[in-house]
């Protein structure tokens, strides 16, 4: 992924209009385990909302695979997201009126990607892998935090996304559940070759990372 | 999860699970409304029928008549009428000119189904002391009969005419102090009169025409009254009971006689039955806004309530399409599943009232209609009353910005 001169405003053409990203230029690689950290306000989150194209830049682009999304509509948008890109936010968000297995099969059921059996068989192998095998058939409010979060990221994993975007994924974790969930994302990292870009104010796990991208009011600082 | 189900339909079923207190609330209150719906319905297309039934029962629903007798002004020369004034003649009983003619050529009109010509007059009836004044209605029975279903109310005794028969009213024939097989005399205004035999008695559920109603074979009428060869009326059974005004003007246009239809001549019923149909239509519109403004209402909430899921699922790649078609599926199954409970509480209902309510003779007030097509309108408009209650929320669903939606 690409970005090239990206800036976001609100409110445009008003008093109160304001910029929050100032032309961002990042580039992010198949297999690498980025953090992103600043201060609160520092454009963080509407950066990883650009990136997950769940946000549009006012200027800039935005290219995936060479592909430049300004060019797509809504729908493709919505499809590649759909493919490309996995998000675990610092609350879990699992959809509570599904079982967790059910949480994991959504996106490849949304997708119609595959029969039923087979999107089965991929959500508990995924479940299996972060060690809830038997967990599949519990909703959410049954589960713990760390497990919820690992639900999250087997979602996310659901569609072989080549790019994870974390929101502060340990936020609301004790200390032993963030290195668990944390030293799983890793190893995902690994094992599978997904590119991860966590969002994390703990420092000690962002030097666990490949490369730490920081940023301070709406600009990525120079390492 | 089935992947063979589309996701929509899971998620709108889930949701809905999801919220049972929510979903049982407003289930319950298109139960009602659908409820009143078809209770309303169903009771006053009895109660119309009822009334139709005892309308039409002892009158045809068109009647063709002779033409009236006009007198025509004295004129001295082309332009003077002579006369001070013009003196409305008196009606005298006269036939149908050509009634043979008339009669076939009505019969073979377009929803006409049954032309039968009748001979109309006032006669008395005496049985030893007793007498009454009574309307002699001379007809062929089996012409008639199929119009006026006079065999329907026979109480006592057959529904055949022969020359020397007559059939009469209950009361009327408790005031003669007659039974079945007795003799009565009939006289007419004429002088002519006529010794015939009781073989039937009937009961029209109204002691006025119980009274004073009297039927004679068609040439005993003719004869009784001086009319030989002579009909006074030919009545018409049609399809359409609601199309006798328009039948009989089309009637009265291409023959010369004088048409009145049911409607015609029971203004104030008909006006009283379209009334009723109007604060009925009034009614289910009223009903069935209020229902969908409570379908409405609760997707709404359950839109608040659910947008991070909403934001989530278009993260995970679900499209507006697909948001917008998971409320409107929901909106559909609510009026769905209401309408369907909605139909058996409101035939339920209706069929408890029928049996406890009964007329002082123990005859029930109002036939038992459910048909099956009024539950098929009642059913679909109900869920489409829940798609078009859906849309507003559905489409705020859809417009949702992923990113606000997350946040919250």
């Amino acid at each position: 992924m690409h970005l090239e001169g990206i800036r976001r405003s609100y409110n445009i053409g008003l008093p109160s209009e304001i910029e929050i990203l100032h032309g961002i230029d990042l580039d992010l690689h198949r297999g690498e385990f980025l953090a992103l950290m600043g201060a609160s306000g520092s454009g963080k989150s509407t950066l990883l909302n650009i990136i997950g194209l769940l946000d549009r830049p006012t200027a800039g682009h935005v290219f995936i695979n060479g592909i430049d999304t300004a060019s797509l509509d809504d729908s493709a948008i919505t499809r590649l997201r759909g493919h490309a890109i996995g998000f675990v936010f610092q609350e879990h968000h699992l959809i509570s009126a599904f079982t967790a297995l059910e949480n994991v099969m959504m996106p490849m059921i949304v997708d119609r990607n595959g029969g039923s059996d087979a999107i089965r068989a991929r959500a508990l192998g995924l479940l299996a892998k972060m060690g809830l095998a038997h967990v599949g058939d519990n909703m959410s409010s049954n589960m713990s935090g760390g497990e919820q979060q690992r639900v999250a990221i087997a979602r996310a994993l659901a569609m072989q996304a080549s790019l994870i975007l974390a929101d502060e994924p340990t936020g609301n974790l004790d200390s032993q559940s963030a290195d668990n969930v944390f030293d799983f994302m890793r190893q995902l990292n690994r094992d599978e070759g997904t590119c991860f870009l966590i969002v994390t104010h703990n420092l000690e796990l962002a030097q666990k990372c490949d490369r730490i991208i920081t940023m301070a009011d709406g600009a990525i600082t120079p390492a | 999860m089935n992947n063979a189900v589309p996701f929509e339909w899971i998620a709108a079923v889930r949701f809905l699970r999801e919220g049972r207190l929510q979903t049982a609330f407003i289930i319950l209150g298109i139960t009602i409304g659908v409820a009143v719906i078809v209770f309303m319905s169903a009771l006053l297309s009895g109660l119309q029928v009822n009334f139709l039934d005892r309308v039409l029962t002892s009158s045809a629903q068109i009647q063709l008549l002779p033409l009236d007798q006009v007198a025509r002004p004295l004129f001295a020369s082309d332009d003077v009428i002579e006369d001070a004034t013009v003196q409305r003649p008196t009606q005298r009983i006269v036939s149908i000119n050509q009634w043979q003619k008339v009669r076939d050529r009505v019969a073979q009109m377009p929803g006409v189904l049954n032309a039968a010509p009748t001979m109309l007059g006032s006669a008395l009836v005496t049985r030893g002391d007793a007498s009454r004044a009574v309307r002699v209605s001379g007809v062929e029975p089996e012409s008639y009969f199929p119009i006026i279903r006079i065999p329907d109310f026979l109480t006592e005794g057959k529904a055949t005419l022969a020359n020397d028969e007559i059939i009469l009213g209950t009361d009327l024939a408790t005031n003669l102090g007659a039974s079945l097989g007795d003799t009565v005399n009939v006289r007419a205004a004429s002088g002519n009169s006529v010794i015939l035999r009781i073989t039937g008695l009937f009961d029209l559920g109204n002691k006025a025409a119980n009274e004073s109603v009297s039927y004679v074979a068609l040439r005993t009428a003719q004869s009784l009254l001086g009319q030989a060869g002579a009909v006074t009326t030919i009545e018409v059974k049609i399809a359409d009971v609601y199309a006798a005004e328009r039948l009989a003007q089309q009637i009265a246009a291409a023959n010369p006689v004088k048409a009145e239809s049911w409607i015609a001549t029971n203004a104030q019923f008909f006006t009283a039955i379209r009334a009723q149909q109007s604060s009925n239509t009034l009614i289910r519109a009223f009903v069935g806004l209020s229902v969908a403004f409570g379908i409405a209402a609760v997707l709404v909430v359950s839109v608040i309530q659910r947008s991070k899921d909403i934001g989530i699922l278009r993260a995970m790649g679900t499209t507006r399409g697909q948001i917008l078609r998971i409320f409107l599926i929901q909106g559909g199954l609510l009026g769905l599943a209401g309408a369907i409970i909605g139909c058996l509480v409101g035939a339920g209902g209706l069929i408890w009232y029928h049996s406890l309510i009964r007329q002082a003779d123990g005859s029930e007030l109002f036939p038992l209609l459910l048909e099956r097509q009024m539950f098929i309108v009642t059913l679909g408009l109900a869920t489409i009353t829940g798609l078009l209650s859906a849309t507003a929320p559905a489409l705020r669903a859809a417009k949702l910005d992923p990113v606000d939606a997350i946040r919250g």
